[in-house]
């Protein structure tokens, strides 16, 4: 977990702005961005694998199973590219 | 055992770099630092050093890819002069903003236009507030030995700031003097290995270096800086002490020259500094009181020490090779000052622009500096702090 | 193997992450975090970014979207920066001074901006000295982070806002530069054109090719960019196809000096249908100006066929 915040003394700060945790961007929630939704109609998917890569936002969970799960909604931007992209309509933008 | 050799400073300043060995050499040709990078080619060619030489196609991407080797965990080191540093002054900056101890020997010669390639101090004077420590060097010796020098300041933990080793572009770069060389292995002993906290190449541990550092960052980013510009001074010392002990070449934050019992002194820096001891031993011949402070620690400037050391004078000429363009006087000029204002050492001072474009400096002007302060000694005015000498005029 | 996107998604890990703050839908971030992903899981990477909209929202202290290292120095110079990375990895190798098993790539990233226009001088003299690395240009055709400026990349007659659409001057007058020829021109092992097209096939081929040359590759992409070209958030891929069955972007890589086109669409679109989805171009569709569009279909004609016949000689 990230431990500078914009209350940190200067001594506590890292040098120079280096970052040691490479990928703790994670931490921070572009959510709240979002003014539409997209919907996940898992019983319209049919797993095709076209959604998850055009999410600029990493935000369409894929398993190991290879199988995308309901969207994580800490990140989803609410484009709408995901759901314009599926040929199925199983994301609907609300 | 010291090696006594015959070298220009651009030879000293390249030998000292193969002795350092640094993982990355970054640069691009100028005059009159060419020969830098050109002996260290060779030397690359030749399989003497480790290095990865890299033939950049700029000063620009000869300190971006400084930075980038620097970042990565390696030693890096450039060279270059006036119009070369001029195009890397943005990267200067962030050189010194990521905390990265490269080492930059910067042969002064005068910025452009028009275009000059001799010696003054205004590429030096440009960047004098990026956050690089700044070493000037009288001779070929002086060059030598503070490069040996510079990686043990620059690297040290309290420090962790970019460093430039200063000398004149011509008049030590080019001249062969005699000089005292170490042995490489006790050189390599001294400088030691470059062991950085957090680097690029270590895939234990991912960094990311250089963030966008919005306004809750910059200002405690920047307060770091000068924290590490601050610590940088005792940590000279300590190293230049280290060195004695090395060589029995002594260097601390500025050289006193016949100052102690002087009644009047000049303030300068590299090679007039070598005028200006001839000149002074003329004038102690004579029986006048004459002394003179080299410079040699110029960022961080040695506020204290300097205005202690001219608080007994009856007056003093500092003497600027750039001119500021201000109106008021030259940077060391102003940096001596205020540092005598504020510890309320109260000096009649005088500002002498001069040497610009390589103007050549003689010791007839030195003494006429001489005698200008020693009427200002009697009097205790100034009437025009912001002179010139060698400067051509009319009559009046 | 043979591509299938599912299992590269599942079984590679993402090295660009969540939580960074590109516009939604931005066409940059899935094509930034493919090319990524075509590494080899075990590999290390060191990225370098040019200042530009990637840079400025992946890592704003303190935070990082990257999971390999990161260096960002200045606008014009992620070239040279990372050579100085890359130097400093074949010195200290050499040396000893790195663990002998694990291997470091090298990629930069520059938008349009940062690479065609201020930092090209850098991308040249790095590829022209021969380091081993990746330069990405994702290509969003103006200057973006300063609010759409134009660049060299930008498309003739595209209204921007230092090439505005006004009553005597219709948008830029000026045609874009063709940067991946001008790699090409520099001899180096591996150049390509890709984007975000059919589940990313071509550009993580591409990028996994560039990736595991040995010696400097470049890789063009173009990364739609909704607020500069004036179109709705959603219609990203849908932008991205089109400028590839309009021959706008052809997608197609220069292996040793070889030219080979990736996909020839079976019938050509006219450009037209790339054209009108955009509010840059909407001042092309007013009465009167249908010279603009022929002339814009005229340049991609003739781009196209050049392209053609460079394939055919480099492969005689």
């Amino acid at each position: 977990m990230t431990t500078i915040n914009a209350n940190t003394p200067m001594e506590k700060m890292t040098s120079g702005g280096d970052i040691y945790e490479a990928g703790n961007a994670r931490e921070f929630k572009t959510g709240d961005w979002r003014s539409v939704k997209p919907i996940f109609l898992s019983e319209k998917c049919k797993q095709c694998g076209l959604c998850f890569p055009v999410c600029p936002d990493d935000a369409i969970p894929v398993n190991k199973d290879c199988k995308r799960e309901d969207f994580n909604y800490d990140y989803c931007k609410g484009c709408g590219v995901c759901a314009k992209t599926c040929p199925f309509g199983a994301i609907e933008m609300k | 055992m010291s090696i006594r050799e015959r070298l220009s400073g651009n030879e000293a300043a390249a030998i000292a770099m193969k002795q350092i060995n640094p993982d990355v050499v970054a640069a691009f040709p100028i005059t009159p630092s060419t020969e830098i990078p050109q002996y260290f080619s060779t030397f690359v060619a030749n399989g003497t050093v480790d290095t990865e030489f890299v033939a950049v196609e700029s000063e620009h991407s000869a300190m971006s890819a400084c930075i980038g080797a620097q970042a990565a965990g390696a030693r890096a080191m450039t060279a270059t002069s006036a119009n070369g540093l001029s195009l890397m002054w943005e990267m200067i900056y962030i050189a010194s903003s990521l905390r990265l101890p490269i080492v930059l020997s910067l042969v002064n010669r005068a910025v452009s236009g028009p275009l000059n390639i001799h010696n003054d101090h205004s590429d030096a004077m440009g960047v004098r507030d990026a956050g690089w420590i700044m070493l000037f060097s009288e001779n070929n010796q002086e060059a030598y030995d503070n490069t040996l020098m510079a990686h043990r300041i620059a690297e040290h933990k309290d420090v962790m700031l970019p460093l430039m080793i200063c000398q004149d572009g011509f008049i030590t770069s080019h001249s062969i003097e005699n000089i005292e060389l170490e042995e490489d292995e006790k050189v390599k002993e001294f400088v030691g290995k470059y062991q950085p906290e957090h680097y690029l190449l270590n895939r234990e541990e991912p960094i990311a270096v250089g963030p966008l550092d919005l306004q809750a960052y910059l200002f405690e980013h920047k307060a770091q800086q000068a924290e590490a510009m601050k610590n940088a001074k005792k940590v000279i010392l300590e190293v230049s002490e280290e060195f004695e002990k090395m060589t029995g070449r002594k260097y601390g934050l500025f050289e006193e020259y016949k100052l102690d019992d002087a009644e009047i002194a000049i303030v300068c820096m590299n090679s007039t500094a070598g005028t200006t001891k001839y000149v002074v031993d003329k004038l102690r011949e004579q029986g006048i009181k004459a002394g003179l402070l080299k410079v040699r620690v110029y960022r961080p400037f040695p506020v204290d020490e300097i205005a202690d050391a001219l608080s007994h004078l009856k007056a003093v000429a500092i003497l600027d090779k750039a001119d500021s363009l201000n109106a008021a006087g030259g940077a060391l000029f102003e940096d001596v000052t205020s540092a005598m204002y504020v510890k309320e050492k109260y000096v009649p001072a005088v500002n002498y622009v001069y040497g610009i474009g390589g103007r050549d400096t003689k010791a007839d002007d030195i003494e006429g500096v001489y005698n200008d302060l020693s009427e200002i000694a009697k009097t205790g005015k100034v009437e025009n702090p912001y002179r010139y000498f060698g400067l051509r005029k009319e009559a009046k | 193997m043979p591509y299938n996107v599912k299992e590269v998604v599942a079984n590679k890990p993402s090295r660009f992450t969540s939580g960074h703050r590109m516009c939604a839908g931005c066409g940059a971030p899935p094509a930034a975090r493919m090319i990524m992903r075509a590494l080899k899981p075990e590999d290390h990477a060191v990225v370098a970014g040019a200042t530009g909209c990637m840079e400025v929202s992946t890592f704003i202290y303190p935070y990082t979207a990257w999971t390999d290292s990161f260096i960002h120095t200045a606008f014009e110079c992620a070239g040279a920066t990372l050579s100085g990375a890359e130097a400093a990895y074949q010195s200290m190798k050499k040396q000893g001074k790195l663990p002998k098993d694990g291997e470091t790539k090298f990629i930069a990233f520059g938008g349009d901006g940062g690479t065609y226009d201020i930092g090209l001088q850098s991308l040249s003299g790095a590829m022209e000295r021969g380091h081993d690395m990746v330069y990405v240009c994702y290509d969003n055709g103006a200057y973006m982070n300063t609010g759409i400026q134009r660049s060299s990349a930008t498309p003739k007659f595209a209204d921007t806002t230092t090439s505005p659409a006004g009553t005597v001057i219709p948008g830029k007058m000026q045609s874009r530069k063709d940067l991946a020829k001008i790699m090409v021109g520099h001899h180096i092992p591996y150049v390509a054109q890709t984007v975000g097209y059919m589940n990313f096939k071509d550009l993580y081929e591409k990028a996994e090719k560039a990736i595991y040359t040995e010696g400097p590759a470049f890789l063009n992409v173009m990364a739609p960019c909704p607020r500069g070209w004036g179109y709705p958030t959603d219609m990203l891929m849908q932008i991205n196809k089109l400028a590839v069955e309009t021959c706008y972007w052809p997608l197609y890589e220069v292996i040793d000096g070889k030219y080979k086109i990736n996909y020839k669409p079976a019938k050509k679109l006219p450009v037209e249908e790339f054209l009108r989805p955009q509010k840059r171009f909407k001042h092309m569709f007013k009465p009167g100006n249908e010279w603009m569009i022929e002339e814009f279909q005229k340049e991609v004609d003739a781009r196209w066929q050049e392209l053609l016949d460079l394939e055919e000689i480099t492969n005689k």
